[in-house]
């Protein structure tokens, strides 16, 4: 933040008659207003347009300083236009499919929108978005926290940098890459262990599957494989910044490095650890393309996680879009608002949780 | 655990008792190799004793063995608290490996099976007249998308974002900064399937235009937008006040302070924020699935009629079963990936060079 204490013309102004009264042989180098340094109107230093008269140069400085300063705000308030735009019109054309839905759109599970009367509903889909972005924290929030504290306490400090840039490529590969190969290599590997789970933990029923396949719990691992990078990284960045007294503190006291961690670094951490988990939840809850390829998209509340059954509201959108016609297209866009309207929640509340903190924001800044 | 971390000044006397282990044997610096080393030979022999699967299963195999044994000899030499440190240390460690392996997995698996397909002709030929059980075509078509959608987005996003940051940082206080930069990070978790709809519901349906490579553009600002704010916001935050002040202090006005010594001052990091961001959407498939709709021919307007898109094309052919048409989605997954890459050491670099640290 700027120390200066007042924006837009009037400083500028002030700032103008200040600098009249500075001598103009002050700037040492060769300025543009070397030449009119001849006395008469009171000269502006520095590199200001050609204005030949003082008061009128103070006048168009004004003028310039305040008309940047709206362009910037204007573009700000555009900004509020814009989430105030994506909400109206996500509104505006799912009203229109709503209104000609004949199930309960929060309840039902089926999916016609294209029948005569249509019948849809985003209870399936938003209970295949929660289990799987639910599978993905339980496995990546664990092991993304393991990573910030390898990368912050245990690698060698010339390590930890290259380290950390690893890891963050985990984050470049497109979320298109992933799906691919969730689809054509994971899927079978994940034949295996899927087959070992079933075998002996089938009497939790989650756990029970006739047969395996391209099930929840095999998007869930991709979704947690995409979100590793994303808690990760802000885990790291709340952990470096750990005081270092409190660490050495610990130590000096006798601590092994294991109840250093435990006894400063992560209660320091916490709050930043949930609010990156939070996060990644939303990422895991927004993700399309990859889930799309691997869940086969049927719509069925299924509580049997290792079976291939399942959809998610997004994967829904990208794969239903080609045949919808005018209600579908709407009936998918309403189902965009639930997941909008959830993923917003699921930010707001982790937004919250670090301004509750403010000594981190989420950067090195 | 906070006992354990005060230590008693009597307990390491003449009695040897040293329940805390201040002075207690502490197992040479070889043991957890040796350790790891047995453990591997053990999952072997288990290996080659009975039916075991997979691979994968001799790796979980040794690993769990180096887990139990490590953690029972160092309780019984080292004392529970040095175990227990131990434990951590390997989980800790196993964490990191076990995020490594997607990573050299997808990394390994694309590299593998499209540089297989990967040829000039891919390159420089569309799916124009390629049938679903031809083997030939390409991504030039994909290409031209990519490259034209990503560069209009970013000629919008960017100046918008840049503008929006410096708003943030030099001008904005109160309660519409605080709102607006809410609502940066609102923007920066919308799934970007949302962004994709919000184009179709706006451009598409409501103003009645076309599906083309514009619209797609379109729903990649929304995306790009709050990164661009986001990374510049951070940078000028790092310019020092003192140039600011040197600069009014010449009388020089606040906006030509800003866009002369501010921005230049910044602007290696701005630049790594914005390839960043580029490079982050050149990845992007759900929004430009809805608003670009693909298509097989060249199409080098992006204003008019369907394009297509290096992601949209790996979408469109890894949903196809013939293995030609999967053979082709790695080699494009593979160029996609390159230029990402690409994008995102570029950035590195640039992000090298700032001065603001």
């Amino acid at each position: 933040m700027t120390t200066e204490p007042d924006s837009s013309a009037q400083s500028a102004e002030q700032r103008g008659a200040a600098s009249a009264t500075v001598p103009p042989t002050d700037g040492p180098d060769g300025d543009p207003t070397r030449g009119s340094t001849t006395g008469g109107p009171a000269p502006e230093p520095a590199a200001l347009a050609p204005p030949p008269a003082a008061p009128a140069g103070k006048a168009t400085i004004g003028k310039a300083d305040v008309a940047f300063k709206n362009l910037t705000r204007a573009a700000g308030l555009g900004l509020l236009a814009l989430i105030v735009a994506i909400a109206l019109f996500l509104v505006l054309r799912a009203t229109h499919a709503l209104g000609q839905n004949d199930g309960n759109f929060l309840t039902t599970q089926e999916w016609f929108p294209n029948q005569d009367p249509p019948k849809f509903g985003v209870a399936a889909l938003l209970f295949g978005t929660i289990v799987t972005a639910a599978i993905a924290m339980v496995i990546a929030v664990p092991v993304a926290v393991g990573i910030a504290l390898f990368i912050t306490v245990y690698a060698p400090r010339r390590l930890a940098s290259p380290l950390g840039y690893i890891v963050d490529l985990l984050a470049a590969v497109p979320s298109v890459v992933y799906g691919l190969w969730g689809l054509l290599v994971l899927a079978p590997h994940m034949k295996g262990i899927q087959l070992w789970l079933s075998d002996y933990f089938g009497w939790i029923p989650l756990f029970r599957a006739d047969s395996v396949g391209r099930s929840f719990f095999v998007a869930g691992v991709v979704l947690a494989i995409m979100i590793l990078p994303i808690v990760a990284a802000l885990s790291r960045e709340v952990f470096l910044q750990v005081p270092t007294a409190h660490r050495e503190a610990a130590l000096a006291l006798g601590a092994t490095r294991w109840e250093m961690i435990r006894t400063a670094v992560l209660p320091y951490g916490k709050p930043g650890v949930i609010s990156a988990s939070m996060l990644g939840l939303g990422r895991a809850m927004g993700e399309t393309i990859a889930v799309a390829l691997v869940l086969p998209a049927s719509f069925k509340i299924s509580w049997n996680w290792l079976e291939p059954a399942g959809n998610t509201i997004a994967a829904n959108v990208a794969n239903g879009w080609g045949e919808a016609n005018d209600i579908g297209r709407g009936a998918l866009i309403a189902s965009g608002l639930v997941l909008f309207i959830v993923t917003m929640i699921v930010n707001i509340i982790a937004r919250a949780i670090v301004a509750r903190r403010r000594d981190f924001s989420g950067s090195s800044a | 655990m906070s006992t354990a971390t005060v230590p008693e000044p009597t307990a390491p006397t003449a009695d040897g008792e040293d329940r805390l282990n201040l002075r207690g044997a502490i197992l040479p610096r070889f043991v957890p190799f040796a350790v790891a080393a047995g453990s591997v030979v053990v999952a072997l022999l288990i290996y080659l004793l009975t039916p075991v699967d997979s691979e994968i299963q001799i790796v979980l195999m040794a690993a769990l063995i180096f887990v139990v044994a490590m953690t029972a000899v160092s309780t019984s030499i080292e004392g529970s608290r040095r175990a227990r440190d131990r434990f951590a240390t390997t989980l800790v460690y196993g964490a990191f490996l076990l995020a490594v392996i997607p990573l050299v997995a997808v990394l390994a698996s694309v590299i593998g099976k499209g540089a297989a397909r990967l040829s000039p002709s891919f390159l420089t030929h569309s799916m124009n007249g390629i049938g679903a059980r031809d083997s030939g075509g390409g991504i030039y078509h994909a290409i031209i998308g990519t490259v034209e959608q990503v560069l209009i987005a970013s000629a919008i996003a960017v100046p918008f974002g840049l503008l929006v940051a410096i708003y943030l940082v030099e001008y904005g206080r109160g309660r519409i900064s605080r709102t607006i930069s809410f609502f940066v990070d609102v923007l920066t978790g919308l799934p970007s399937i949302i962004a994709g709809l919000f184009v179709l519901a706006f451009w598409i349906l409501a103003l009645g235009q076309g599906f083309s490579g514009f619209a797609g553009s379109l729903a990649l600002v929304v995306l790009m937008i709050p990164t661009v704010v986001r990374s510049a916001e951070e940078m000028l935050k790092l310019v020092p006040n003192e140039l600011r002040e040197a600069g009014y202090a010449l009388g020089v006005p606040k906006w030509r302070t800003i866009l002369r010594v501010v921005v230049p001052t910044a602007l290696p990091g701005i630049v790594t924020g914005v390839m960043l961001a580029v490079a982050r959407v050149s990845g992007e498939t759900a929004p430009v699935l809805l608003t670009v709709f693909g298509t097989n021919l060249i199409n080098a307007n992006p204003f008019s009629g369907e394009q297509s898109s290096l992601p949209l094309y790996i979408y469109s052919q890894a949903g196809q079963p013939q293995q030609f048409a999967i053979d082709r989605a790695w080699a494009a997954a593979l160029v996609l990936i390159i230029i990402i890459m690409v994008l995102n050491l570029v950035a590195r670099l640039f992000a090298g060079r700032s001065r603001l640290k």
